[in-house]
């Protein structure tokens, strides 16, 4: 048997360049699988690493002010384990040299520094110290930002007074791995910061000297969460409390979970996809190297060679094959892993980096890939290896052509073009699975490049249609409409309008979520929301006006009628008509009007956010203006939002998409390249016939070229149609709360999809024209078929 | 070693010292070691000796598909040892026609169309009908070559070398692929062809009987012309015991 062996190595090194593009594919495939898989694994292993080291709570609560009394009757509640009360304070701050305003979360740390929950991971530096009244630790994401160091100082308006803060260490929080400033929707360093401060200090500072207004609970095992749920927030509400909530409603850990969800449909996504190429195409080449070897399968059968003989042969080439392809494509995934994870870990800020490829991930991916391998080529091997001898051995009869219906309604078609016309129609399974080929290459690419238009979009739609504000101010408490008068008179704001957002719980049938109700007024011009085709939606005389996303999400319809628990004030629980639903693509919201928004609140006419559209020439003036105003929490910029955008998705999507791109540029060019070189070896003869009858090079390339350009060309509009179909798919699965991407295909992207494609081709056509010159014509013509 | 010359005849090839050495590797095989031959306008030759004897690589370096390693080649005063692909090419395309033992017919053509294959690139070709007509294919114009019996697709290809009107036609082991009677069929053609159009044949073979009907039979062996036998008088196919 040993000489088989090295029949299979020699035609493997025969048939190199195609065996070459083949493991290219699979390398591709099978390094997105990993590079996805194992970045995904690592992450999730990453984040509950740092939960578990850093005791990360399992429930939340914020109130308004209770005292410190309480905390042993909560701690009474069964079911919990540790509680810690703490300080949080919203609070304006500056950073010198800085003009932007910043928002920042000011959060009490016990004065021993001891941390029982959320506990704080120190990068540099140490804990403040509980005795002196300026000391504080300031988050790495914010430090690295505004290359803050240790001994800085920074400037904050506590409590309506500014005081200095000297930078005692910089650290990390698992409570605040994703860090959004309140009313913001991406992450924005610069202009959002979270610190500590020892519980003395703040207290006093804020105001809150004996009490809290936060608090994190650790649970015991196995508890029913709701009941805990229920019990502390018999205890809480009567001081303010907004509703206790678990980890899937707390925000940090929410849009990371939401990010997860987007990166395991993308790792289960894209390879699917790519090994599915990967494999079709090796199914193509083998059956056709199976098909030229009839004759030697023949000999080796008339020899006494066994079927198991043949058949084992034959998986060895190709067992070979798929095995440097998993080989490499591991390595590959691993290097791209390790890189993705470099950036996901500066992104998240996690205290430790835990790559780990799972063992059982690798082994997985190589056992599916070898036995997918085995069935997308197991036929045409059996099929060698059952084939009678006798059989094998006759002399080909010359395969059986016919004329073409094309070929009646064009009747002066020279034979050269009748060759390819015909080659084309005798083989209909081949052309169409070669066009399939080439159609699903051309389809990758616009998986991979479908995002950029569709953020584009969302950009438009998000900050042009229906964000017009320049800046966002959030309000410390509601504060009447007529207050908004003093921000209109500031020199170079051209206009103002209020909102109120209500923090509420919205309930349909047995599913809830957890976000803001926004009051706004019907005559407004900033706050646009716009409906699936882009247009503004009218504000609904009644009931709630709700993103689809949302609807979805809890399954109800416009018309359904839906809980709304409001988690502030008297906490009110009404039940409210969907009366529209509005397309949106960043965020999700329930909207109502504001003077219905009030009612419900019994208050006055009254708002907490103020949107302004400003002149850009006198905004360092507004800013500093702002944050002298105490009853201003929070100040959000639009472009800032727009930078911070972008920013999430370069890191986060684009990265992933670009390697996505590179490699289905890969697969693009190994089925074309294969493609063409199949045709080459099958027609070898016939075009060296020609070329001995006096046809020069370019005349037989022409019907050898000729016939894959047809194949390319009908292979595009078949990709882009596969293409959208992929995308949809893409986009169902990356739809969160955090963004909804749109199928939007520029024209650009269909251009480039098939430019890869056609590039690909002309690159096998000149690597195949090169072949064609050194066809050996005396050879190919002495021997039979 | 005899050669005869017929000082009325136009000489066609002029081939002198001819040598062609293939490197295989380490090894060096000589299939041709010094051929000195020149073919008549209308004459019909038959090449005969054992496998290895260096008849194909002749063939070949005559039809233009080789170069010689060594001596030249002419062909009607032309020098074929320097020409480059492209001359090579023309020289084929204007010049030479082919038959090859496998047909080398293309699948996808019918019989007329792979003689339109050579009628379109040819400078004053016959129609593809007279073509195949000639060889007694008139009935068989529409069919594929998987409609055709071996011997009908080699006088499709003989009809096919023929098309161009070539000064010399080429044919190495014609028949070897066909039985006896189908043999003597295509033989037939190629001797008609010889006859009605003063086409120069070369016509390699096995078989010793055929040469009785060539003008000139030449013997190779070893990569050297060993004999050169003239017929004075050509039989016919039918006198030709197989």
């Amino acid at each position: 048997m040993r000489v088989l062996h090295r029949k299979a190595l020699r035609e493997l090194w025969h048939i190199r360049s195609q065996a070459l593009a083949i493991i290219l594919v699979i390398v591709s495939g099978v390094g997105v699988c990993v590079m996805s898989l194992s970045t995904y694994q690592s992450l999730l292993s990453t984040r509950d690493n740092y939960y578990q080291q850093y005791q990360f709570a399992d429930l939340f609560s914020n109130i308004k002010r209770a005292p410190l009394s309480l905390v042993n009757r909560i701690a009474e509640i069964p079911g919990i384990a540790t509680i810690e009360p703490r300080v949080i304070a919203q609070v304006n701050v500056e950073v010198p040299g800085f003009t932007d305003p910043i928002t920042g979360l000011i959060t009490s740390i016990p004065d021993n520094g001891m941390s029982k929950i959320n506990r704080l991971h120190l990068v540099h530096g140490r804990l403040p110290d509980s005795r002196r009244d300026n000391e504080v630790v300031v988050g790495e994401s914010f430090a690295n930002a505004h290359q803050l160091k240790l001994a800085d100082s920074i400037y904050a308006i506590i409590n309506g007074r500014q005081r200095q803060l000297r930078i005692v260490g910089i650290a990390l929080s698992p409570e605040h791995i994703y860090q959004i400033a309140p009313g913001a929707l991406f992450p924005d360093y610069l202009r959002f910061g979270v610190m500590w401060m020892a519980n003395t200090p703040l207290s006093t500072a804020y105001d809150m000297h004996g009490a809290f207004n936060d608090l994190v609970v650790h649970l015991h095992r196995n508890v029913n969460q709701q009941e805990v749920i229920d019990r502390l927030d018999d205890l809480l509400t009567r001081y303010g409390s907004l509703g206790a909530f678990g980890r899937e409603d707390q925000l940090s850990n929410r849009f990371l979970k939401e990010e997860f969800q987007q990166l395991k449909m993308m790792a289960i996504m894209f390879p699917v996809i790519f090994l599915g190429v990967a494999l079709f195409l090796l199914n193509i080449v083998v059956s056709r190297i199976i098909d030229s070897e009839r004759d030697i399968i023949a000999v080796l059968k008339a020899f006494g060679y066994s079927n198991l003989a043949v058949f084992g042969h034959y998986l060895q080439i190709i067992m070979i094959v798929v095995a440097l392809g998993i080989a490499g494509g591991i390595a590959l995934g691993i290097w791209l892993g390790q890189g993705m994870m470099g950036i996901y870990a500066e992104y998240y800020s996690f205290p430790k980096l835990i790559y780990t490829p799972h063992i059982n991930m690798l082994v997985g991916v190589a056992l599916i890939t070898l036995l997918a391998a085995g069935v997308a080529t197991g036929r045409s091997v059996i099929r060698a290896a059952t084939l009678p001898p006798a059989e094998a051995m006759q002399p080909q009869m010359p395969d059986k052509y016919r004329t073409t219906w094309l070929e009646n309604l064009q009747r002066h078609i020279s034979p050269p073009s009748k060759m390819i016309i015909r080659h084309l129609e005798r083989k209909p399974v081949k052309s169409c699975l070669s066009i399939l080929g080439l159609a699903l290459a051309c389809a990758i690419m616009m998986v991979g490049n479908f995002q950029q238009d569709a953020i584009n979009l969302m950009i438009h739609a998000q900050f042009k249609l229906a964000q017009k504000q320049d800046i966002e101010i959030t309000f410390n408490e509601p504060v009447a409409k007529k207050t908004l008068n003093s921000l209109r008179t500031l020199p170079g704001v051209f206009y103002v309008e209020g909102t109120r957002s209500v923090p509420v719980r919205l309930r349909f049938e047995q599913r809830s979520y957890r976000t803001s109700l926004q009051g706004l007024d019907p005559d407004r011009q900033l706050h646009a929301v716009l409906d699936t085709k882009l247009r503004s939606i009218t504000m609904p005389e009644n009931g709630l006006l709700v993103t689809e996303h949302l609807a979805k999400k809890l399954h109800f319809k416009q018309g359904d009628v839906v809980t709304l628990e409001f988690l502030e004030g008297a906490r009110k629980v009404k039940q409210l008509p969907v009366t529209a639903l509005s397309q949106q693509y960043l965020g999700v919201g329930i909207y109502m009007r504001l003077d219905n928004t009030n009612r419900l609140m019994a208050e006055g006419p009254a708002v907490n956010t103020a949107l302004l559209s400003i002149d850009k020439k006198f905004s360092s003036e507004i800013y500093r203006r702002l944050r002298e105003m105490p009853q201003i929490a929070g100040i959000n910029l639009r472009q800032s939002v727009l930078d911070s955008f972008y920013d999430t998705i370069d890191r986060v999507i684009l990265t992933f998409t670009f390697i996505n791109a590179l490699l289905g540029a890969v697969i693009a060019f190994g089925v074309v390249y294969n493609t063409v070189r199949m045709a080459l070896s099958e027609r070898a003869r016939e075009l060296a016939s020609l070329r001995v009858l006096g046809y020069r090079q370019s005349e037989v390339a022409y019907i050898l070229l000729g016939e894959m350009a047809i194949l390319t060309l009908l292979s595009l509009p078949i990709g882009f149609i596969i293409g959208i179909g992929l995308c949809e798919v893409m986009i169902q699965g990356l739809a969160s709360d955090l963004y909804r991407v749109p199928l939007v295909l520029s024209p650009f992207t269909f251009s480039l999809s098939a430019l890869v494609v056609l590039l690909s081709a002309v690159l096998s056509a000149l690597l195949v024209s090169r072949r064609l010159r050194q066809l050996d014509l005396v050879d190919v013509l002495k021997t039979r078929e | 070693m005899q050669q005869a010359i017929d000082p009325d005849q136009h000489p066609v090839f002029i081939a002198e010292g001819v040598t062609k050495v293939y490197n295989m590797g380490d090894v060096q095989v000589h299939a041709l070691r010094g051929v000195d031959l020149t073919l008549y306008q209308g004459e019909f030759v038959v090449f005969l000796g054992a496998s290895g004897s260096g008849k194909s690589t002749l063939l070949n370096i005559l039809g233009g598909l080789d170069t010689a390693t060594d001596g030249t080649v002419s062909y009607c005063g032309k020098d074929l040892t320097h020409a480059n692909e492209r001359e090579l090419t023309d020289y084929r395309r204007h010049h030479v026609g082919f038959v090859f033992q496998f047909y080398n017919l293309i699948p996808s053509l019918t019989a007329k169309e792979n003689v339109t294959v050579v009628t379109e690139i040819a400078d004053d070709p016959m129609s593809a009908e007279q073509a195949l007509d000639i060889v007694g294919l008139s009935d068989r114009v529409d069919h594929f070559p998987a409609q055709l019996s071996g011997g009908q697709q080699q006088r499709v290809a003989i009809a096919r070398a023929i098309a161009k009107k070539p000064k010399v036609l080429l044919c190495d082991e014609p028949t070897g692929a066909l039985d006896s009677k189908t043999g003597i069929v295509v033989l037939q053609a190629l001797q008609q062809v010889n006859q009605q159009l003063g086409t120069t044949t070369a016509v390699i073979t096995h078989n010793a009987d055929i040469a009785e009907i060539a003008d000139r039979v030449i013997f190779l062996a070893d990569g050297r012309i060993s004999e050169i036998k003239v017929n004075t008088e050509r039989k016919q196919l039918s006198e030709v015991s197989w």
